[in-house]
């Protein structure tokens, strides 16, 4: 009886758009699903900044190389935001981690492909990039306040990601046949792959219509997804360049352009751990997380020391 | 078990849900603060966001690369997060209550003829 007021009061206050603060009462289930896609996004952010870190090295300029180096970083702050997001829900940094690095939580599969030319930083920032922000934008709204404020936070930054991406390809699309090559062949890798950012087929996504009550997601994978797909159709046009798929067509009748089928057997291998990078990018955030034990202790017992050592240094 | 694929959620791994638990067992973690950051002189200090860090020094200094890279503050704030004491939501009602029924605290309460002037 009182469980059921307050899942009431609570559905009331989701429907009157009021947002959800951490002390507020919330449905268990919304609770677990919150923290699963506050921490499985934060993930992304974090393995995201690996694919493209692997180019930092070898940026053709130093104007490219700081432009990288602030969007990795960016990536960084951004998982930062979303993992404080989710502690505000009861769980800890550490468990979170714990669970990326045993291969219990997931993220994105598109950060499991290879970043094989520089082409492909170029093709991240428009097409990865812009598959996420097509996604986040809705999310500024999402019911419970603290994602909500994250994302706002991630969104204003994240479209100079995209800009730089779509720019750094307009740049190769302009140069000699071999940079246009590297161009066409970068957006052929990553157009698929970025199209099924937006997760399963309605239908074959079970909780959408809770998620969409709960107002923690505003529009449907395949909803997002037709957005996105619209929007680059057109886009490429200014590269000169073509997306991978001869089916692309505009539909009149539906006031959309129609697309070929997506490998879905691919996302779920990638999803499953069997992407060509999962263990690379599992064991690269593991080794880095190990290697830093000795700092990340070493500053908390620096921390300790002064703690104790204050009270006396007052007295002098 | 819950399925579910939304944006950020890519779904379970083969052994079934995340276990997800609520239990802190972050003994080794550095502490959790909260960071207030003023935007321009002039203005309050205005909650940020939070984030770990050993102690005080590091946890500005980690204010300024997380909630600061593209000039957002010029004075921060950190205060450890155990150290805020808040009110309670579910006594919301009854605690802001006293205030509810005095709109004689507002000026547009009182019925003044339009033409009197400077008031």
């Amino acid at each position: 009886m009182q469980w059921e007021s307050s899942e009431a009061r609570f559905q009331e206050k989701i429907d009157q758009e009021i947002k959800i603060e951490p002390k507020d009462w919330m449905p268990e289930k919304y609770r677990q699903t919150l923290i699963r896609q506050i921490s499985q996004h934060a993930h992304s952010e974090c393995v995201g900044m690996l694919p493209e870190a692997n180019w930092i090295t070898r940026a053709p300029s130093l104007r490219r190389k700081a432009i990288l180096i602030a969007k990795v970083q960016d990536e960084a702050g951004h998982g930062l935001y979303l993992y404080s997001a989710a502690e505000t829900l009861g769980i800890s940094r550490d468990e979170m981690y714990d669970q990326l690095h045993s291969g219990k939580a997931k993220y994105s599969s598109i950060f499991n492909y290879p970043t094989l030319t520089w082409a492909d930083m170029g093709a991240i920032g428009w097409l990865v990039d812009g598959a996420a922000i097509m996604n986040q934008v809705p999310l500024c709204r999402t019911s419970y306040g603290p994602y909500a404020r994250a994302m706002v936070r991630i969104c204003k930054e994240e479209s100079f990601h995209q800009r730089q991406g779509f720019e750094l390809l307009l740049h190769l699309s302009k140069g000699n046949e071999a940079q246009r090559r590297m161009c066409q062949d970068a957006i052929n890798r990553w157009w698929w792959p970025s199209i099924m950012m937006f997760g399963p087929t309605d239908d074959a996504s079970p909780n959408t219509q809770q998620s969409m009550k709960w107002k923690i997601k505003r529009f449907t994978n395949d909803e997002l997804r037709q957005k996105f797909i619209d929007v680059c159709a057109e886009q490429v046009k200014f590269l000169g360049m073509t997306l991978p798929d001869p089916d692309l067509k505009w539909n009149e009748e539906r006031g959309h352009y129609d697309f070929g089928t997506i490998n879905w057997e691919e996302f779920w291998q990638v999803i499953g751990g069997n992407g060509p990078c999962n263990q690379q990018r599992l064991d690269t955030r593991k080794k880095a997380w190990e290697e830093g034990a000795w700092v990340r202790e070493a500053a908390a017992a620096y921390a300790e020391k002064k703690k104790a050592r204050t009270p006396v240094q007052q007295i002098a | 078990m819950i399925r579910k694929f939304y944006y950020g959620d890519y779904g379970e791994s083969k052994h079934g849900a995340a276990d997800i638990s609520t239990t802190n067992q972050n003994k080794h973690e550095w502490p959790l603060w909260e960071v207030f950051i003023r935007s321009k002189q002039g203005l309050d200090h205005k909650h940020a966001g939070s984030l770990h860090a050993a102690d005080a020094a590091m946890a500005i200094e980690n204010a300024r690369d997380v909630y600061t890279r593209r000039q957002e503050g010029v004075s921060i704030w950190v205060v450890e997060s155990k150290h805020i004491h808040a009110s309670n939501p579910d006594e919301a009602g009854s605690f802001y209550d006293p205030a509810s029924d005095k709109v004689y605290r507002h000026p547009t309460f009182y019925d003044l003829p339009d033409e009197l002037q400077y008031m």
